[in-house]
């Protein structure tokens, strides 16, 4: 992915700089060939119309591949495949605080394996920061209140820099950490050691230490919505609208219950806003999102259907 | 230097005469001058344009929340306001119209009338924001609070930062438009006074003329921000 | 009517009118007013010029250790500020475009002098705010003010700033205002549109700009003045605001605010390039065509600053689209120049040297709004040098160059007396190797990842040396800049007395003496030829003195 936005890179490149070097000729050139002589005078040329329309449309037609090709490379990094292995990120004025789905935490200092789509899942605590690794050609805004998302894949095992590319005060310059990528089999062994409890575990203990499963029950009992299932699927609201329930939906929906209510179900559920930390989020959503998938080794739940309280 | 040509046609400006010196004409002078005022007031246009874009935006997204907001501001006191601030549009239309047909005492008459009616509507807007004072729905205080639910939802409490959102908006927008008409008022005044001295007549108003269409437009500012910001999901 | 004489026997000039402050403070005449303007934004320059300076020195080594790191994000924050709001924008309308205008249409003064005045005022008035900001403890917030960064966390001056800036629009709005009603209501008879100088056109566009595009800037920062004093939420999402909604209404401005900056220089060029190459312009409607093209357009681009700001995939693919649109007038225009130089009869005075440069950067600094008009290159080089660079190649490159280019052109028409050539030519060489050497290591830098606003690069010691070559070219840069201020000081009283028409130029401006009179035109003009028409013009362009 990075090699296509140096591909592109090199293309814009070596256009400009025959632009460039076009432009600097001629006027050289006609600065030199036409400079006043004794007996010459200037020749008048109103314009030409001809001339006129070929110099915008050539240039539009070349624009027109750079868009395109820029808007492939772009609408592919928007999109993070499926299969990603997912890190959580809170960024905060001056640090990256990461969690990987395992369990494991760092601070400014993110370990991946090779070969693997990852994808990071963003939110700051405070305020308008941005991820940037210049080896990864990705870069992305992150945003307090709410989550977005930048995804790479990475080839080679290295240590890479990774900058704070928003200004966010005093110690801009200070956010850095690195991206360090290792072989798979280093990266299973880095990630075993340390115990740490998945992040998708921790959220299950969240979800009943704060009450949230007393309502979001599995079986057709609940006052909320049985949440199995439930992750990347359209939900039908109760004004009409239907969204897809994606991290932010699920933020969205423990921070600011009353703003999307689904069908069938009454506004009955707290605010939580001011009593979790953006952590405490991030495992609720990872939990929320395990339930009901099979794959990545998650226990899958069976996902039974979200029925209303009569 | 120039000198002025002495003023032959009662009514016509002495003073502005000056300026003559680098228009061509008077007719110049007038068009330049209403142009000038046109530009104006779409630079005003943009300026208002971008808290009616927020007001907008964020109007889609907390639509029940406004509407709660909105409902707690006293609709009588708004409409008598805007009609208020329709007659002042009127009384200043009927001073430019005296001008035109000489009748240069009706000017000044018109003109206090105008100004009357503008603080008028200032008064009934301070007592509104008394009313937002004594309630606590100022934003940004410890204090807010929007009692209530979001109107036909008895069951979905009013969001209060979304409320104070709509309440931040309310402020700033009749905030800026009081400021624009205390401009007005001032400028009238100062139109008044010229008039009482005779500066105005059939040769000559185009003051009047322009002073009137600034007011036009912030009174056309208030036609929008009347149901925009009291008549949210408002039923009877 | 005879030439007015004072009483001393001189010609009645517009300088040697009335003597005194009084009669400067209180002028009404634009040529008056636009040396008063020059004062303020030389005076302005040289602050921002000292700022980069300093962020220069910084950079020389990785290490933060010139100054601490929040004096550094205070350089970079009034640097910017100042070089925008205080130099750029009204440098080239205020100074060039109030002191040309009347006369290149034939009129007395603008349609509003007094007006004229309160633009300048203004501007006055917010160069104190912004002075006192400075002096009481700075500001830092980067130009762009982003929330909530410069509503909740931020202890400096950000409201007096923000209110400096404010103020400083409306000076903008009402020169724009004042240009616009000029340029419809004031043309002599004969002057039709097609007639106007290229000049004229560039300000009439620059001025829908600024009489558009500056009030909702305004609006933003009184928004965001209200929500740091009294702790509103619209722009803060802790308290359910959007502070997106803050980017988008601040570059809705900023982006058209990038062409307030450059459509007046390429007038300017315009008016050299065809001077001194003895020509017509290649291509008059399409010229001015492009004028207003890339001020529409302009004004449809803005979230191309935002591709990463986390707006939508569509809205991105969209402004990507319409950035591209709004290059093709800016090439038409680089071609046409280009063209206008083709067959001509060129000499190499010092304008025309600032011409050559302004073509050359002005492309380059273009080009490379390509590669971030590209989704894909854009995430990677935005908010790295590599913008920095792009940039400054136009505004510095392009602008700055245009508008030395420009004071040396009509310096003989403002001042009556020449500047030294051969100094001329040397600031001009000094300018254009500096400028570059300062600037295009930057791309480098950009492309290596640098981010931009960084006090300390401790981390990455490879960046070192490229920031060594950019500091080395901004002092060669500072030279050339330095040499023009004092040469046009020492020129005015030790110049050569300089003739109506010393470049043998095409314009009513060159039809009058230098320095004009007063009122410019002893009779109103009656124009019956078209701009730039060194068809008729026999004289070649005097050698340089």
């Amino acid at each position: 992915m990075a090699n296509n936005v140096d591909a592109l890179f090199v293309f814009l490149l070596v256009v400009s700089a025959m632009m460039t070097l076009s432009i600097f000729t001629m006027v050289i050139f006609f600065a030199v060939r036409y400079r006043r002589q004794g007996g010459r005078r200037a020749e008048q040329i109103e314009g030409s119309h001809a001339l006129e329309i070929t110099w915008s449309i050539i240039p539009f037609c070349v624009f027109m591949v750079f868009f395109v090709w820029g808007a492939v490379i772009y609408f592919r990094e928007r999109t993070p495949p499926p299969d990603s292995a997912e890190v959580y990120t809170v960024a905060k004025q001056w640090m990256w605080k990461f969690e990987h789905m395992e369990g494991q935490r760092e601070i400014n200092e993110l370990h991946v394996p090779a070969g693997r789509n990852v994808k990071m899942i963003m939110t700051s605590q405070d305020v308008i920061h941005s991820f940037f690794v210049p080896a990864f050609r990705i870069k992305q805004d992150v945003l307090p209140g709410r989550y977005t998302v930048a995804w790479f894949h990475a080839t080679k095992p290295g240590t890479y820099h990774l900058f704070c590319a928003e200004y966010c005060g005093t110690m801009h310059s200070g956010m850095v950490g690195s991206v360090v990528v290792m072989e798979p089999k280093d990266y299973e062994a880095w990630m075993s050691g340390g115990g740490n409890q998945p992040l998708a575990l921790t959220g299950e203990k969240l979800f009943s230490e704060l009450g949230c499963v007393t309502c979001h029950r599995t079986d057709t009992q609940g006052r909320g919505p049985n949440l199995v299932g439930v992750f990347g699927k359209p939900v039908l609201l109760e004004d009409g609208r239907t969204v897809t329930a994606d991290e932010n939906y699920v933020r969205e929906s423990i921070l600011q219950p009353a703003a999307k209510i689904v069908n069938g179900f009454k506004p009955v559920m707290p605010t939580f806003q001011g009593q979790i930390s953006d952590e405490q989020l991030n495992a609720l959503v990872a939990y929320v999102k395990s339930l009901g998938q099979q794959p990545s080794g998650q226990p899958g739940k069976s996902v039974a259907a979200a029925s209303p309280q009569p | 230097m120039q000198t002025s040509p002495a003023a032959t046609v009662p009514g016509e400006a002495h003073e502005n005469l000056a300026l003559l010196h680098h228009f061509a004409t008077p007719e110049q002078q007038k068009d330049a001058a209403s142009l000038g005022m046109w530009i104006f007031l779409v630079t005003e246009v943009m300026f208002f344009g971008g808290m009616f874009c927020a007001y907008l935006i964020y109007r889609y997204w907390y639509f029940g929340d406004f509407a709660a907001a909105s409902s707690s501001i006293d609709l009588t006191l708004g409409t008598i306001n805007t009609a208020v601030l329709i007659c002042s549009s009127l009384t200043v239309a009927m001073a430019v119209r005296c001008a035109q047909v000489g009748k240069q005492k009706s000017i000044v008459v018109y003109l206090i009338l105008t100004i009357i009616l503008g603080v008028a509507f200032l008064g009934i807007k301070g007592l509104e924001y008394k009313q937002k004072f004594d309630e606590n729905h100022v934003p940004g205080q410890a204090s807010f609070h929007l009692a209530g639910h979001v109107p036909r939802h008895p069951d979905l409490p009013v969001n209060q930062q979304h409320a104070q959102i709509y309440f931040s908006l309310y402020f700033a927008m009749t905030g800026m438009h009081a400021l624009h008409m205390i401009i007005g008022v001032g400028l009238f005044s100062y139109l008044a006074y010229k008039a009482w001295k005779g500066l105005y007549g059939p040769g000559y108003y185009t003051p009047l003329e322009n002073g009137g269409l600034y007011w036009h437009f912030v009174d056309i500012v208030w036609i929008y921000l009347f149901p925009l910001l009291y008549l949210i999901d408002r039923h009877p | 009517m005879a030439t007015a004489v004072l009483e001393t026997g001189e010609r009645e000039t517009y300088l040697n009118r009335e003597y005194g402050i009084q009669s400067w403070l209180l002028t009404v005449d634009h040529k008056r007013i636009a040396l008063l303007y020059l004062m303020g934004i030389t005076f302005f320059f040289f602050i921002g010029g000292f700022f980069a300076l300093l962020i220069r020195l910084e950079l020389l080594t990785p290490a933060g250790d010139l100054v601490q790191a929040d004096t550094y994000n205070k350089l970079f924050t009034m640097h910017g500020q100042i070089m925008v709001f205080f130099f750029l924008i009204p440098s080239v309308p205020a100074v060039l475009g109030n002191f040309l205008i009347p006369i290149m249409i034939g009129a007395k003064d603008l349609a509003f002098p007094r007006i004229n005045l309160l633009s300048w005022y203004l501007y006055m008035i917010a160069g104190v705010m912004m002075l006192y900001t400075i002096l009481n403890g700075g500001v830092d917030t980067g130009w762009t003010f982003y929330t909530p960064l410069s509503t909740e966390f931020l202890k400096t001056n950000v409201v007096t700033a923000a209110l400096a800036v404010f103020v400083a629009g409306f000076s903008s709005i009402f020169t724009g205002l004042n240009f616009i009603v000029t340029i419809h209501r004031m043309r002599a008879p004969g002057m039709t549109w097609n007639r106007l100088p290229l000049f004229v056109w560039a300000h009439y566009a620059t001025s829908l700009i600024q009489v558009l595009g500056t009030p909702v800037l305004a609006i933003s920062l009184v928004l965001v003045a209200l929500e740091r004093v009294l702790h509103l939420g619209i722009f803060n999402p802790a308290l359910g605001g959007d502070p997106l909604l803050f980017q988008h209404l601040f570059w809705f401005y900023s982006h058209p605010a990038v062409y307030i900056m450059i459509l007046p220089g390429m007038g300017i060029v315009s008016e050299i390039v065809c001077c001194f190459s003895r020509k017509r312009i290649f291509g008059y409607k399409a010229m001015a065509m492009a004028l207003l093209g890339i001020a529409v357009v302009g004004f449809l681009v803005w979230a191309h600053h935002m591709f990463v700001a986390g707006i939508s995939l569509y809205a991105a693919l969209i402004f990507s689209l319409l950035s591209y649109f709004v290059a093709v007038p800016s090439a038409i225009k680089v071609f046409n120049w280009t063209a206008t130089m083709y067959k001509g009869s060129i000499t190499y005075q010092t304008p025309m040297l600032y011409a050559f440069g302004f073509v050359g950067l002005f492309t380059m600094g273009g080009l490379t709004g390509l590669f971030l008009a590209s989704l894909g290159v854009d995430v990677h080089v935005t908010d790295t040098y590599f913008v920095i660079a792009h940039f400054h190649y136009i505004m510095v490159g392009g602008m700055v160059m245009a508008y030395l280019g420009g004071m040396h052109f009509w310096w003989p028409k403002i001042s009556g007396r020449m500047y030294p050539e051969a100094w001329g030519r040397l600031a001009a060489l000094l300018v254009f190797v500096g400028f570059n050497l300062t600037f295009f290591p930057q791309f480098v830098l950009g492309y290596m990842g640098m981010p931009r606003r960084y006090w300390d690069y401790s981390h990455s010691p490879e960046f070192q040396i490229l920031n060594v070559l950019s500091t080395a070219g901004a002092t060669i840069l500072a030279v050339g800049y330095l040499l023009p201020m004092v040469y046009f000081l020492w020129s005015m009283r030790y110049g050569k007395p300089a003739p109506d028409n010393p470049w043998n130029a095409a314009g009513l401006e060159w039809m009058i003496p230098s320095p004009p009179s007063t009122y410019n035109f002893e009779e109103q003009p009656v124009v019956s030829w078209e701009a730039y028409n060194y068809d008729e013009i026999k004289e070649e362009v005097p050698v340089a003195n």
